[in-house]
This record gives structure tokens, sequence and C-alpha cells, in this order.
């Protein structure tokens, strides 16, 4: 046989199998080294999948409330507090062009309480507001019960009550025909509205028609609160040009609200709790590694015999650092598989509780399991180098 | 003529220390085909050097190691890896059995590094096994077998290849007299069959069972010694 004959080689399934030797005859041991990787990456593909899952739920719910609503009303700042948007500002709003549809209330200086035998000072701060049939799909609300005004109820003294008002005047049903003392005139109870997104201030209100305030509450009607739906794609614009359209002698007294950036600014808080949560679910990781690469070192020391049984069987370095490599990796990869299962476990529980839809991104998938293997191999790198340096004679006297 | 075995040739190795330590001096031995021949030696006399030259896990500092008519001082670590897996196998005094495996694939890792798939190298332990008497312990595991099983499974693992050469070092050193002897006449069988065996021993007993005697003393070889065929 000539030398260049002389090779060592191992059969492919070999290789898996002498690497999970020890795995195999230390389970425990294994089992809790993995489960530093599996916290880690178990950890972060739940940020993930939560962020995802949530992100999707507020998507929905902008679609659902649609991201083209501008609040309109007089400026409330320091100086301002008189201020008013003048008579005619709704209808010269309405004239934008990209503006589809606008919607008011007006303020209603009147109290409303649940008979005319409780005294005044009781109001439950809830506030009277005038407005027009429209309103609810402006705000893109929806009833709990009974119905929205209409133009024959906005009329008569009918009243509608936001969700808080409703549960103030303790009215959570239309059984028996309720009705409220409202401003010095019973006004029956039509319906109640369901819990509104963007808008609390009508949570607390009790809505009557601006024709009914005008007949039975002496009230001037005069929008406070202006509600503009324009064209998707001219939002921005829309919002730009309405001061001066609403006000043009003083522009800077009539104040533009976008109510979906607030939904979108808590998105952007959120998006730094996920980033918060990411670092830390890093740093479980990296202990997770260490950890590993502690287990592989003590691994080494320990099989020093085998070690020196394999070089005198025939083992080249390479066999040895690949065999103690592969350990490591396949360790950390099955504590990586473990930690996604248990994220996206996490996620889909988290979800169900919330009526989300489980959203977990495939790069928090796939990613995870990279990472744990190649955290894995970069933990087993020193332990299998180590391991392949070990003479055969000092492994065997061991 | 065929080859030898197993050639030294003015081997000497010296370990660096302060003072310098000369576990081997100026060793000429060679091992024929066939052979089974003792190295023995008082503790401290160089023998467990000798074995790791011989069976290529330590170099020599200089002279010439030719193991199956391969010069190795030239070679690569790994060209050594090949050679061994090929040509050199080992029973040691600790067994060195992994304990989580069964006998069968404890004998079967003597292949493992020949490249070969594990249900040809069971089919060769399993031959193995029942040369050394353990047909009926394949499934055992490393821990419940006796000493002497334990011994006999590292014998079947250094066989299976059909090696040139058999190296054991103390293969008695952890068992009772009548298990050592059994394992002797086991040797001696094996090389009845074929098979190249060096045993290195400190046991005098043993040394003088066996047709070849090689004494040594502070490294040296002070005497060789081959007995007259009865």
């Amino acid at each position: 046989m000539s030398n260049s004959e002389l090779r060592s080689s191992i059969h492919p399934s070999d290789l898996v199998r002498t690497a999970t030797i020890g795995l195999r005859t230390r389970p425990l041991r294994a089992a809790l080294s993995a489960l530093g990787i599996m916290i880690g990456i178990g950890a972060m593909v739940a940020v993930l999948g939560l962020s995802e899952s949530s992100k999707s739920e507020l998507l929905d719910q902008l679609e659902r409330l649609g991201t083209n609503l501008l609040i309109v009303q007089a400026g409330t700042g320091i100086g301002r507090g008189a201020a008013e948007l003048p008579d005619e500002a709704m209808e010269m709003v309405s004239r934008i062009g990209p503006v589809v549809s606008t919607s008011y209330v007006s303020d209603v200086s009147a109290n409303v309480y649940r008979s005319d035998l409780i005294p005044a000072a009781q109001s439950g701060a809830i506030s009277v507001k005038a407005t027009e049939p429209e309103l609810l799909e402006a705000v893109g609300g929806s009833m709990a019960t009974g119905v929205f005004l209409d133009d024959a109820t906005s009329t008569y003294p009918a009243v509608v009550l936001g969700a808080v008002a409703a549960d103030r005047l303790g009215i959570d049903s239309l059984e028996g025909s309720p009705v409220v003392w409202l401003g010095g005139e019973w006004f029956s109870v039509v319906g109640v509205m369901q819990t509104l997104d963007l808008h609390a201030d009508l949570d607390r209100s009790a809505l009557v028609g601006s024709v009914a305030a005008e007949a039975f509450l002496d009230h001037e009607d005069q929008p406070t609160v202006i509600y503009v739906r324009a064209e998707p794609e001219d939002v921005l614009s829309v919002a730009d040009v309405i001061p001066a359209t609403a006000n043009p002698q003083f522009p800077d007294q009539v104040e533009v609200a976008r109510p979906t950036d607030a939904l979108e600014a808590a998105e952007a808080a959120d998006d730094t709790l996920t980033a918060l949560f990411l670092g830390l679910g890093a740093v479980a990781l990296l202990v997770g590694g260490v950890g590993i690469a502690n287990v592989m070192v003590i691994s080494v020391l320990e099989r020093r015999n085998e070690i020196g049984l394999r070089r005198a069987l025939g083992a080249t370095r390479r066999h040895i650092s690949f065999q103690f490599l592969a350990e490591s990796s396949i360790l950390a990869g099955t504590g990586g598989t473990a930690g996604v299962l248990l994220g996206v476990g996490v996620t889909a529980a988290w979800a169900a509780y919330r009526g989300w839809d489980t959203l977990v991104p495939m790069v928090a998938v796939f990613g995870g399991v990279a990472a744990a293997l190649v955290i894995g191999t970069v933990a087993g790198l020193y332990p299998a180098l180590r391991a392949s340096r070990l003479s055969p004679t000092e492994a065997l006297r061991a | 003529m065929t080859q030898p075995v197993l050639e030294l040739k003015n081997v000497s190795k010296t370990y660096p220390t302060t003072p310098p330590v000369h576990a081997v001096q100026n060793v000429d031995m060679i091992v024929e085909s066939g052979e089974l021949l003792a190295v023995v030696g008082p503790s401290g006399s160089g023998k467990s050097t000798m074995l790791h030259i011989m069976g290529t896990l330590d170099r020599p500092t200089s002279g010439e190691v030719t193991v199956a008519g391969h010069e190795v001082s030239t070679m690569s670590d790994a060209k050594l890896s090949g050679l061994r897996s090929a040509h050199i196998g080992f029973v040691f005094q600790a067994f060195h059995l992994l304990t989580g495996y069964s006998a069968l694939d404890n004998v079967a890792d003597g292949l493992l590094y020949t490249g070969m798939s594990l249900d040809d190298r069971r089919a060769r332990a399993y031959e193995a096994l029942v040369t050394v008497g353990l047909g009926n312990r394949l499934d055992h595991v490393a821990t419940q077998l006796s000493g002497g099983e334990g011994q006999r499974v590292a014998i079947a693992r250094a066989i299976v290849g059909d090696h040139s050469l058999v190296l054991a070092d103390e293969p008695t050193g952890n068992l009772d007299t009548q298990t050592s002897e059994d394992i002797v006449e086991l040797l001696h069988h094996l090389n009845g069959a074929g098979t190249t065996i060096v045993v290195v021993t400190h046991d005098l007993e043993i040394a003088e069972s066996l047709p070849r005697i090689v004494r040594l003393r502070d490294g040296r070889i002070e005497s060789d010694r081959t007995k007259e065929p009865a």
C-alpha cells in the first residue's frame, strides 16, 4: 500500500452518530445547557411574534377606522380660550376638493341627569352635544343598542348616549323606554353607542339632534368640532389648507388633528419596547452561548480518554474537532428549535387571549434556528480546537 | 522474505525537561508478521514510550520507524491517523470502552475511521466478538461486562480490522490471575490464527509465556530472546 492510500475517513451517518454521543450519554446536562439557548431564542421569537401580531391588529384597526379622518376645532391654546370656529367654517371646509364628507358636533350648555330629582351639581361630567345623523359614520362608530339619531328623531327630544355616559347614567338597555332629564326637558334615550376607538369625548357625551337642541334647549347651533373625511391620498394636503379655509381671518386659531396619528405614535412606542426586549433576548442568548461553551470545555476535559482512543483508532484531528463542533451545534440547534416552538406557542397563546391573529414572521423562525446554530458553532470552536490539539498519548494517559 | 510488520532503527526519544529524560535510547527491533512477543521491563524502563512510538501515537526524537512498509517520520498527522486505522490495533490496560455503547458497537468502532458503513462494521464486529468468545454478549453495554469480558471486547475491537499489528498495553493489568491467564490464552489463540501481537507488560510471568521476550531497562534493549519452539 502506498502512502497516498493511507487516509482515515468516516461514513457520513457516523458523523452525526459520534457527534451525539455526549448528548446521549449525558442527557440532563445537554438539556440544561440547551435551555439557555431555548429561553433566549424563545424570548426573541415571542417578542417579534407579539409585535407582528399586534401590528397586524393595529393595521386592521386603522383600516376599520380609516386614516382619512381629520378633526377640526378652534384652538384652545394659551390666550385663545375664547376662540370659536366661524359660522361658515363647515360649509367652507366641505368645499375643499378632496373632502368626501363632513359632520360636526356643537357643545350645548346643558347637563343631563337620570331624573329631575338628582341635584344639579351631580352632572356626572357628561357633556351634551348637538349633532346630525351623519356623525356616526364620520367617526366610524357603531351602536351597542338602539339606533342613532335620524332625520326624524333629530327634531324630537331624543338622545343617543356615548358608552361612558350610558354607564354613568345607569342605562344599559332600552327596555322600558328610558328617559333622561336633559336641560330641563325629558329626552327619550333612543340608542347607546359602542365605545369609540379614538373619540373618548363622544363616549362621555349625550348627543341630541341639532334641530331639537335649537327647539328645546335654546341652543345656537355653531360647530365646535368638525369631522372631515377626505380622499385618503390627499389627507395631508387637506389638513394643510383647512385652517385658512375654515377661518381665513385667523387661521392660527384653527386646530387640525388626525386621530389615527395617536395610534401610530403608540405603535412607535411599542417598537421601542420591542427593541428593548429583543436586546434582552440577545443577552439571554449570549449567556446561553457562554453556557454551552463552558459545558463543551468541561466535556473535552472529561472525555480525554475517548479522544485518545479515537486518535488510536485512526481519527484525524479534523475528525475530533468536527465531532465536538457538531455536538455543540446540535446542542444549540436543538435549544434554538425548542426556543422557536416556545416563542410561537407564547405568541399564539397571547394572541388568542387578546383575540388577535397569530403572526410570527418567518425571519424570526428561521433566523432563530440559524442564530442558535451560529452561536453553537462559535461556542464549540475553542473546545473543538482544544480537543483536536490534544496529543493522543496525553489523552490516553488521563 | 516478506517485509517486517514493524521495524525500529536506532530509535531514541528524549523529553526536553530539565534535566532531559531519555525515555528510549538507540533501540533497534524488528517484528515479523505472525510474531507474538513481549516487551517487558520494570516501571520507568520506557515501555509506554516504546508502545506509543510503535503505535505512531508519538514520534521518536531520532531514528526510523517503519510500520507495514511505511516509514513514518515524514508522514503528516492525518496520514499517521490513516496508517493507524488501516494497520494498527490497540488494546489498553483500562480497556477504554465507550460506556453508553453495546459491546457490538464498541467493537464496530474499531473500524469507524475506515469509512465503512455501520451495518458492515457491525457484521465484522459480530465475527470478532464470536472469535473472542463473546457471541452471547453483543448487546451488553460496557458497564454490564465483567473485567475479563471488557478486555475481550477491547481485544475484539483491536482485531476487527484484521490489522497488521496489534499492540497490547498491559492487557492484564486490571485483571485477576485466572482472567489474566484466559486473556493470554486468547492472545495465543489469535496469534495462532495469524495476528501479529506485541504485548507491553511489566509482568515477567506473562512475558515468559510468550515466544519472544524483549527486555527493556533504562530505555535500552537489555536482551531480545526468542524461545525455541517446543
